[in-house]
């Protein structure tokens, strides 16, 4: 269960989550939908750790643990998945090593065992091959000449791959034609779980009809102003966000 | 895949600088201080032929006479060089020298630096597993040379440059100073007049030097200057990979290493020279290390020739080097690979001059640099074409990395064409290690010193995979070591 209580969230001296409060139970997809500029990708990066965003109020608790206290590569340890609007190019390294070194990175920090080089590969293979990747592609430096579609498949891999607990998607439809988003909201679907808890965070209504969601919340001036079914997601689309918009001053 | 991991866990497992122990060894000292009777001392030490002292003595008079060069971009404290001991030896039997004669503190220095000097232990690793002739240079002197024997059935020459002037007078008389000239520069000159010892390697015609052949450094006496120099001779058609390994003990004192290294590739000849250099770079506040101030040079005189370089450049206090190739052969190839990394308050002024003098001779430059801390990186190269050199290719490319706020980093390029057939070419580019990348890497598990170490061996793929597979880890490993506490 993820437990978000008042958040406050700064970027620079800049407030821009002003009091979010949220629960998502495991084995629910929460959809965050809300005006471009309400916070939606702060609220990603201040659950998963990135520097400059500072939580100055409220607490994140998730499965027991106090999650703003962590670094963010224990936040990653703990099942925390961030799928970002715009994976990030990582030259000279290869997607397969970038993605086993996290992995087993994950799995010292957690005391496990790591993954020796032949079991890892056969799970790419099988894990690519759902997501109709080409396994040449992943000896290429991370995401560097990947298209835009190519990236958020990257994302899904890693997600699959990973085996996080609590999942993350920013924008994942931003830039995918419609049989990528097909694709990429199948590999989401195969990764749902009772024990798994998914925000998915969009401005379109579009990506809700290949991943259902549980709930649907809107974020707006940096806090949720309402929440319902996925029946609000399509009152959205049709009225549009806004009523939801602070009246001009 | 293996090499990343296991860079990962040695950042977690090792210290700074792991190499930065003394031994207490028994050694002899020449007097402190550099004179004509310093050079007559070290040459009799080493029962040098009369023509050799003459050479020696003759560079001291050149060396007297030149000044030291100030045009690098890097400050440093002035080096006495009458305040310094010019021969420090371990004391030990004179003539042959077997394992068991060599003092045990010095083995126990090896074994701690992770060097194979018993034959046998080498022979007993992994099966299949490449081996390599090590000959140790421990300050002044070379301690112990491996398969000497059976680098001789194969007629491949290595030993220490002392014995060589003794056991082969004309071969090293042909060849030494006939690439780096006694006069080419003030270290050189200095080098010249007090080598004390070094590697000598010569391949015959049409052989494929058995192993990789490796000299491996150690500065351990304090107050110590180390002149080593090492001449390679790969005569037509042969083939020979050579690498050499420094480390020093750490010593809040500067330390001089002015070293040469002389390569001649004659006809078809190819040679592969790799350098890991990890002297001590001095403590966090810029204290201590070694001075690195050492000219290599190679001679790719024989037509079809082949010299590469490779150069992983970690430590040091203060860099100034310049491997470099004269492409005097039509079809000569020369390559130049170098990581050159900084942290702290080191400083590396650091490059390669590549001089077309042969037709449809060629050259390929890449040059990384990583600067980290309050550190300061300089590219320096020269692409030069003689007029008479047609068809002349050349390929550069320097990038830089920059770690944090306070480092700096430098591209200078000289070219010089004078002949219109030849085709150069030159990229550069700078970047700064970004903020999403290290937090994209953290998002997926890996620490921030983690992250820094994939991040930047990334940067670095290309050189690395130019090293041979052995050092190649060693190397990886090295770069995540050298940039500990870069970031936050």
């Amino acid at each position: 269960m993820l437990k978000i209580n008042n958040l406050h969230v700064s970027v620079g001296d800049k407030p821009i989550l002003k009091g979010l409060t949220l629960d998502v139970p495991a084995g629910e997809v929460h959809a965050i939908m809300g005006p471009n500029g309400a916070g939606k990708s702060t609220l990603g990066y201040a659950l998963s750790g990135r520097p400059g965003y500072e939580a100055t109020e409220g607490s994140v608790e998730w499965a027991g643990e106090d999650l703003l206290a962590l670094e963010p590569a224990e936040r990653a340890a703990k099942g925390v998945f961030l799928s970002f609007q715009y994976p990030i190019e990582i030259p000279g390294v290869p997607a397969l090593t970038f993605v086993r070194t996290a992995l087993n990175a994950q799995k010292r920090a957690r005391g496990e065992e790591e993954v020796a080089a032949p079991a890892f590969l056969k799970l790419v293979r099988e894990a690519s091959k759902a997501l109709k990747m080409d396994f040449d592609m992943l000896k290429r430096p991370l995401n560097v000449g990947f298209s835009g579609g190519e990236k958020k498949r990257m994302e899904i891999l890693q997600m699959a791959l990973l085996e996080p607990s609590l999942l993350i998607l920013d924008e994942t439809d931003s830039g995918l034609d419609i049989d990528a988003l097909r694709i990429v909201s199948e590999g989401v679907n195969a990764l749902r779980r009772p024990d798994r808890a998914m925000l998915v965070i969009t401005h379109y209504q579009r990506l809700l009809d290949y991943i259902k969601p549980d709930r649907v919340h809107v974020l707006a001036g940096g806090r949720i102003v309402a929440s319902g079914g996925p029946e609000l997601a399509h009152q959205l689309e049709a009225e549009g966000y806004d009523k939801y918009l602070p009246e001009p001053a | 895949m293996a090499a990343v991991k296991e860079t990962i866990d040695t950042v977690a497992e090792l210290e700074r600088y792991k190499y930065g122990f003394t031994s207490d060894v028994e050694q002899e000292f020449a007097p402190k201080g550099l004179n004509a009777d310093i050079v007559r001392f070290i040459s009799e030490k080493k029962g040098e032929p009369e023509w050799m002292l003459e050479w020696r003595l003759a560079a001291y008079e050149r060396w007297l006479a030149m000044e030291e060069p100030t045009w690098a971009a890097v400050k440093y404290e002035p080096v006495d060089y009458q305040d310094l001991f010019y021969y420090a030896a371990p004391k030990q039997k004179e003539g042959p020298k077997s394992l068991d004669e060599v003092d045990p503190e010095i083995l126990e220095v090896y074994k701690k630096l992770g060097i194979p000097l018993k034959e046998q232990e080498v022979l007993a690793g992994v099966q299949g597993a490449p081996r390599v002739a090590v000959d140790a240079v421990f300050d002044s002197v070379s301690v112990v040379t491996t398969f000497k024997e059976e680098l001789a059935k194969a007629g491949v020459i290595f030993m220490p440059i002392s014995e060589a002037l003794r056991e082969y007078p004309e071969l090293v008389r042909q060849y030494l100073g006939s690439v780096v000239p006694v006069s080419d520069n003030y270290f050189a000159a200095l080098n010249s007049a007090v080598f004390s010892d070094g590697s000598f390697v010569y391949i015959p015609p049409g052989v494929r030097c058995p192993m990789e052949l490796s000299t491996y450094f150690r500065i351990n006496a304090s107050q110590t200057g180390q002149f080593e120099r090492t001449l390679i001779i790969a005569d037509k058609g042969s083939y020979v990979s050579y690498l050499e390994g420094c480390t020093a003990p750490m010593r809040d004192e500067n330390q001089l290493h002015a070293a040469v290294v002389e390569i001649v590739a004659l006809d078809d000849a190819e040679v592969k020279y790799s350098t890991v250099q990890n002297w001590y770079p001095g403590d966090a506040e810029g204290r201590g290390g070694i001075y690195n101030f050492v000219t290599k040079r190679a001679d790719c005189r024989g037509d079809r020739s082949k010299v590469s370089w490779t150069q992983v450049e970690t430590g040091s206090a203060v860099t100034w080097k310049y491997p470099s190739c004269i492409l005097k052969g039509e079809e000569s190839s020369g390559e130049f690979y170098s990581i050159a990394i900084t942290n702290g308050h080191q400083q590396a002024d650091t490059g390669t001059k590549m001089i077309h003098l042969g037709k449809n001779s060629k050259s390929r430059i890449i040059a990384k640099a990583v600067s980290a801390g309050k550190s300061d990186s300089t590219y320096r190269g020269l692409v030069s074409v003689h007029p008479k050199a047609t068809g002349v290719r050349n390929f550069t490319q320097c990038d830089s990395l920059l770690i944090g706020k306070e480092c700096g980093s430098h591209t200078i390029p000289y070219i010089e064409a004078r002949n219109g057939s030849a085709q150069l070419e030159h990229e550069a580019t700078t970047t700064r290690l970004s903020d999403d990348q290290l937090f994209y890497a953290q998002q997926r598990g890996l620490s921030q010193e983690e992250a820094v170490a994939l991040l930047v061996n990334g940067f670095v793929r290309d050189v690395l995979q130019e090293l041979p597979m052995e050092f190649a880890v060693e190397a990886q490993k090295l770069v995540a070591i050298s940039l500990e506490g870069s970031v936050g």
